[in-house]
């Protein structure tokens, strides 16, 4: 539990440290080794509806929503303006539905099939849904994606994005028992090392006061130099992967620009992607694509715990005043160099290190969480502590014994393995077997995923435990708004005709027209707040009067005050 | 109310205290230590799980863009 200063509102959290609004997003490699042609949206859409028919099995009523387009804004820029639709990318008009036409699907199953089975009781192919645990799982682009609920700390990231991991491999299951289907796998990477790259997102929730250049300023460094902490680790140099060797995140090669809107095109380090989801006068989500995602636990609190950190240090104005000269060119040089001693230049002239600038920002982290007290064993905020016990400790075995630090650093991980093969079998790096580890490092499946047997093996340290995670697929963190929209989902699904980050949206019989409920503050919806409404009414109507004061004396719900 | 299916008990058997910064990783030496003992019986396991034909498969994994 996390300790609160005595005197914060319950929609507020202790600042100056890692705990933060925040949620992760995976977009899944998806193969069907048996039919390789095969559509790859077509078979993303095929995962999501074999969750679909899972969760409907399990929960009365169908645990399943559509998502609410409403308030998508995905061409609104953080640096002030929005691009116009003509201008944009096809890709990033990410706020309609996508459209799977009968004869893409007829293309890839058969339109019998297509007939018999392949769509919801509304006759469309299901792409989008809301999980019980707040959590949406779609279609984006041409893969599945699974986006976690919110959560306010990096522990609690780590539960609910590996919950995703679970959702994944319960759809890979499901097809799998299909006899009809070909299998179809699904990978935690980032790339098919054949030019192509798809995401692993992170969002952050920030105070829209803070100007755009000091987060621009503050996180370059940081996110230049991060990956050694957590990069995932990747076979080949080159966005194509064609020169041998190993380098230390997924991403690093496909990232072309320093600031910018795309997050399919020319990527940029910092995107300014700026769609709240939230009160857009209050806050701004700050949309990272630049990590890779992470099976290792540690790496991916890491990740996201010394980035909550970092943003806190850009909030209170005590970020390091450094600057990467060519910093796309310095990320990459540090990906490339395992050896962690390449430099780049910053703009006061000095040459240093990603350990050396990582340094930095730990000092100043912790300088600041001392201040503010949010670090304190007894009075602390109960996770910044541990997020910088560990930073420090990583960083202090990359600078003495990196291999020291292969139980908890994913890259490293993934080299120690690699190396065992070209130790043992004197191979090359352009070797297939070895280009074959590194893909199945991130296979979903337990009995196939390389990293799950170095788990198996005890290799692998663990952040949260297997109750923890597998309670996190079915159950939405308590202490944000996620907690409203999964126990809507949960409690009410058959009533529930859409939901969105910010709104849940009822038909429900003899109240009339839709009812959307909006939930536009991050910190409200949560169990205290509205756990015993859930408790009290086991219908949706009565639900959703008391919520909407259609009855007299209503409790504070997810909007009240 | 987890599903059945969702458990991989078998992958994930080992428990790791997470509430105790004060037990940090074992030394370096000791994992170092660890690490060349079992390698190769790790090895010699994943050889098993492999995907046969290492090139086809690395090949046939090809992906549409993604953000």
């Amino acid at each position: 539990m996390t300790a609160r200063p005595e005197g914060l509102p319950s929609d507020k959290l202790p600042v100056g440290g890692a705990m933060r609004v925040m949620g992760s997003e995976t977009e899944y490699g998806i193969h069907a080794p048996s039919a390789p042609g095969a559509n790859a949206t077509m078979m993303s859409a095929r995962i999501i509806q074999a969750y679909a028919n899972l969760t409907r099995q399990r929960a009365a009523g169908g645990a399943e929503t559509r998502w609410d387009y409403t308030d998508e804004e995905p061409l609104h820029d953080a640096r002030g303006w929005t691009v116009e639709r003509s201008a944009a990318d096809p890709s990033q008009l990410t706020d309609r539905p996508p459209v799977l036409d009968a004869e893409a699907v007829a293309l890839a199953y058969g339109r019998q099939e297509l007939e018999a089975d392949g769509s919801d009781e509304s006759g469309s192919l299901l792409m989008n849904m809301v999980l019980g645990n707040g959590a949406r799982l779609y279609v984006d682009h041409a893969h599945p994606e699974y986006s976690s609920p919110e959560v306010t700390n990096p522990r609690d990231i780590v539960a609910w994005d590996a919950a995703g991991d679970l959702v994944a491999l319960a759809t890979v299951r499901k097809v799998a028992a299909d006899p009809e289907l070909p299998s179809i796998n699904l990978y935690k990477n980032n790339t098919d090392n054949k030019s192509v790259s798809y995401g692993s997102h992170e969002n952050y929730l920030m105070p829209r006061s803070v100007p755009f250049g000091d987060i621009v300023r503050g996180l370059t460094p940081f996110f230049v130099t991060r990956q050694i902490i957590c990069g995932a680790g990747r076979l080949g140099i080159g966005q194509d992967g064609s020169t041998p060797g190993f380098q230390i995140s997924q991403r690093a090669d496909f990232f072309e620009a320093e600031v910018g809107l795309e997050t399919t095109i020319r990527r940029p380090i910092i995107n300014t992607r700026d769609e709240p989801h939230a009160t857009a006068d209050k806050y701004r989500r700050l949309h990272v694509i630049i990590g890779d995602a992470n099976l290792s636990q540690v790496s991916n609190y890491l990740k996201f715990g010394t980035t909550a950190l970092v943003l806190s240090l850009i909030e209170a104005g005590q970020a390091p005043k450094i600057e990467v000269h060519e910093p796309v060119a310095g990320l990459q040089a540090i990906s490339h160099d395992t050896s962690l001693t390449a430099t780049v230049r910053l703009l006061d002239g000095r040459r240093v290190t990603a350990l050396d600038i990582q340094w930095m920002y730990y000092e100043a982290a912790a300088k600041l969480a001392q201040e503010t007290g949010v670090s304190d064993s007894f009075s602390g905020d109960g996770h910044t502590r541990d997020v910088l016990e560990r930073w420090e400790s990583t960083l202090g075995l990359l600078g003495s014994n990196p291999a020291g630090a292969a139980g908890s650093v994913e890259w490293l991980a993934k080299m120690s393995l690699l190396d065992g093969y070209r130790n043992r079998d004197g191979v090359e790096w352009n070797d297939a077997r070895l280009g074959l580890v590194d893909l199945q490092w991130s296979d979903v499946r337990p009995e196939k995923g390389l990293y799950y047997r170095m788990l198996s093996r005890g290799r692998m340290q663990t952040i949260v435990d297997d109750a923890t995670i597998s309670r996190a697929v079915a159950e939405p963190p308590s202490d944000t708004r996620a907690y409203f929209r999964g126990k809507c989902v949960s409690s009410f699904g058959k009533d529930v005709v859409g939901a969105s980050w910010d709104s849940v949206i009822f038909d429900v019989p003899g109240i009339g027209k839709l009812q959307r409920v909006p939930t536009r503050e991050p910190l409200r919806g949560t169990e205290a707040l509205t756990g015993q409404l859930f408790r009290k009414h086991a219908t949706a109507g009565a639900f959703l009067r008391e919520l909407l004061g259609l009855d007299p004396a209503p409790p504070p719900g997810p909007q009240a005050g | 109310m987890a599903a059945q299916e969702h458990q991989q008990p078998q992958s994930r058997d080992v428990e790791v205290d997470t509430d105790a910064p004060e037990a940090p990783p074992a030394a370096p030496e000791a994992q170092a230590s660890v690490a060349t003992q079992g390698v190769d019986d790790l090895l010699d396991e994943i050889d098993g799980v492999l995907e046969s034909n290492a090139e086809e498969f690395v090949r046939a994994f090809v992906q549409k863009g993604g953000q």
